[in-house]
């Protein structure tokens, strides 16, 4: 007897070293749980695929103290992320990512579609997600790929998205923002008020636009109309003949000088703004406050056109199940509880979930940023350093205000292969 | 004769084996995989396996219809072989220099060595490194431009500093020029001192023995120093990514954006042309000078 079990318990031990080895720690973790002293060791793990922009430490620190789930970043542009999805779906669990990426993601099957019923919060996500308005009930611009479109699978494996809601969730949304350019006042010294500014001659050799062509040709699309020159159907999708008309008029302003440089991440975008080699550019809101934080003088500039928006959620890689399926809900489920919401509006994002923010703001943080009022005491980063005086109010104003005033979304057409194509002779030009 | 060759020759492959074996694995296989993945057709999402000449038409769309004026690619070749070259003349000039110094002005061994290890101190931080620290010299409000102003040698920053051709240039000259100094200081050391003498004791003025000696016996240093920078420079997109403001095209640059928008396919085609390209400059250095017979 006493034999017999040894033996068991060795060849079991044996199989599952050979289980882990071959086939790494998801499998190996998820193999040991037949025994529970082990289990109550074995580290949850999320191995979390994203840009910078929302991989903060505090928010791992803190996720990992309330839910004993580490999260692990692997942080790469924009581009690199849908990258790896298409190409290394296993190296990954979570993916951040925004929804006009979802284009290309769902197709390739790589990605799970979550379920709607497993998300506490889901029922109050914002019905800027859901429906494509405000709460107030207002209509949001839905030029581009608008997170609406594409938030609904028709069933769990399916490749095309649905057209009214599903229990099946493609990206679970966590942060948005309204995104206009970001200009240094104190060397411009006069107000701006149009995308037109960004082609102005005025600021030649001192102008910046992101060279992501699925974002970048979205601001030129917004500075185009806001010249005049043309008046396209819808901004997110445009025809060759649009497309050909956008990359003309910015390589032509490329030509003339008018770039300093282009920006492929945030800290680029950062240190060119800070450095005061451009003083007008495509900025991302945390950028700007990144740049007023050292001191610099730098404005998140709200334009008469409106703002080009975007938003980027939560889902899971297809290679994951199990516990680690179960730890990725349990991941959002947090997320969207509200510290995280919180954090992500002091940094100038909007969450998800308003009303779990909310509850974890102080009344007067959540007047300054989200209800545009004057701030009452000093507004304060999430790393604790002074963002704004008491006094101050918000650029763009209240959530309403911002969100309201949207005018497209980030998006993949039709035609992106054509436009990556051309975006590449407009670099090259 | 053929019994005691065949062993002998089961030596020879044996000892040639395991390189053979990496190069196979390592290079050609690989290569093979671009060249197939070339022919391939795509999507958004997916590489299709069915041949197609999607990839290079249209590489070169519109070329032929432009002409006679260029068409992006084309310029981006020229614009390309334009840096390679300035790049390789300026490292070629400093490394022929440096190395010739170390070479004949140096006369202790032990201060030769002692000097070419010096030169090797930059490669002791990363690339990365060392080339963006050439930003916040060159920037508009940087510490060149800014001590030139207070100078009063210039009234405004100067422009072209950073985020130029300047900038490419000067930033891939300092990574690149040890990759001369070492192969062409490796073959001027080998130079038989008496040959100078005797050039000297001719009659040869100082330019005389340069030409007619070092650098003909110097050749294959030169040679090898070349074949190391324009290979590096020809494929490279992050120097003149960062250097450039990512505004200048090269070569590197169109395959870079072509895999970022997943366009496997045409990224392995312009990976092939590029590869073709440099593969001729190389064919061409070697028809110079035999490396293999000099070595």
């Amino acid at each position: 007897m006493t034999e017999d079990t040894t033996k068991s318990g060795l060849s079991r031990r044996t199989l599952l070293k050979g289980a882990a080895a071959g086939a790494g720690l998801a499998a190996g973790s998820g193999a040991i749980t037949g025994f529970p002293y082990v289990m109550s060791q074995e580290a949850k793990v999320l191995r979390y695929l994203g840009t910078a922009v929302n991989a903060g430490d505090e928010i791992s620190k803190k996720c990992l103290a309330d839910t004993g789930i580490k999260i692990e970043y692997i942080t790469v542009t924009t581009d690199d992320v849908t990258k790896r999805v298409v190409t290394q779906p296993n190296s990954f669990d979570v993916l951040d990512t925004e929804y006009f990426s979802l284009k290309k993601l769902v197709p390739s099957g790589n990605i799970l579609a979550l379920d709607a019923k497993k998300i506490k919060e889901f029922n109050n996500i914002t019905p800027v997600f859901t429906k494509g308005q405000l709460p107030s009930g207002k209509k949001i611009g839905d030029q581009g790929t608008a997170p609406w479109k594409v938030l609904y699978l028709e069933g769990k494996d399916s490749k095309t998205f649905a057209k009214s809601p599903t229990e099946f969730v493609t990206l679970i949304p966590t942060v948005y923002n309204a995104d206009t350019l970001g200009i240094r006042p104190d060397l411009i010294k006069r107000p701006i008020s149009s995308w037109a500014e960004l082609l102005n001659p005025e600021f030649k050799g001192k102008a910046s636009i992101l060279n992501i062509p699925s974002i970048g040709i979205m601001d030129a699309a917004m500075v185009v109309e806001a010249t005049g020159q043309y008046k396209y159907a819808d901004k997110g999708n445009m025809t060759k003949a649009e497309i050909d008309l956008t990359m003309k008029i910015l390589t032509e302003a490329k030509k003339s000088g008018q770039f300093r440089a282009f920006w492929k991440d945030f800290n680029e975008s950062v240190n060119l703004m800070a450095s005061g080699e451009t003083v007008i550019q495509s900025m991302w809101s945390p950028a700007v406050t990144k740049v007023r934080s050292m001191g610099i003088p730098c404005v998140f500039q709200p334009l008469k056109e409106g703002y080009r928006s975007w938003a980027s959620g939560f889902c899971v890689s297809k290679g994951v199940s199990g516990k680690k399926l179960e730890w990725a809900y349990e991941f959002v489920n947090w997320f969207l509880s509200g510290w995280a919401g919180a954090y992500l509006n002091r940094q100038g994002y909007y969450s998800a979930v308003l009303s779990t923010a909310k509850a974890n703001m102080e009344p007067y943080e959540w007047a300054y940023w989200m209800e545009g009022k004057a701030a009452e005491k000093d507004i304060k980063a999430p790393d604790g350093s002074l963002l704004e005086k008491a006094g101050a109010i918000r650029d763009g104003g209240s959530y309403d205000d911002r969100m309201g005033s949207v005018a497209c979304w980030n998006a993949v057409m039709d035609e992106n292969d054509y436009m990556v194509r051309k975006w590449n002779e407009f670099i090259a030009a | 004769m053929a019994l005691r060759d065949k062993p002998s020759q089961f030596v020879a492959w044996l000892q040639a084996g395991p390189m053979m074996l990496v190069f196979l694995v390592f290079f050609l296989v690989p290569l093979a995989f671009v060249i197939i993945v070339s022919f391939w057709d795509y999507n958004e999402y997916e590489m299709i396996p069915s041949f197609t000449t999607r990839g290079y038409v249209e590489t070169f769309e519109g070329c032929l219809a432009q002409l006679p004026d260029l068409c992006t690619i084309l310029k981006t070749y020229l614009k390309t072989l334009k840096l390679c070259f300035l790049v390789w003349l300026i490292t070629l000039v400093i490394g022929f220099t440096v190395a010739y110094f170390l070479a004949f002005h140096i006369r202790s061994k032990t201060w030769q060595i002692a000097l070419s290890l010096i030169c090797t101190i930059p490669f002791w931080t990363s690339n990365v490194i060392r080339m963006i620290a050439w930003i916040p010299l060159l920037g508009r409000n940087g510490l060149v431009n800014s001590g030139l102003v207070k100078a009063g040698v210039i009234d405004k920053p100067l422009e072209w500093l950073l985020y130029s051709e300047f900038a490419v240039v000067l930033a891939l000259v300092h990574l690149f020029t040890f990759f001369m100094v070492v192969p062409i200081f490796n073959s001027m050391i080998r130079i038989d001192k008496r040959l100078i003498e005797a050039a000297y004791d001719a009659g040869a003025t100082g330019f005389q023995t340069l030409t007619n000696v070092i650098i003909p016996l110097a050749k294959p240093g030169i040679v090898i120093g070349s074949i190391f920078v324009i290979t590096i420079v020809m494929g490279d997109f992050v120097t003149i990514g960062v250097m450039g403001g990512q505004q200048i095209a090269a070569a590197g640059k169109i395959i870079e954006t072509r895999l970022n928008a997943l366009q496997f396919p045409a990224a392995a085609a312009n990976a092939v042309i590029l590869l073709g390209i440099t593969f001729m400059i190389i064919a061409m250095l070697s028809r110079l000078v035999d490396v293999r017979k000099e070595l």
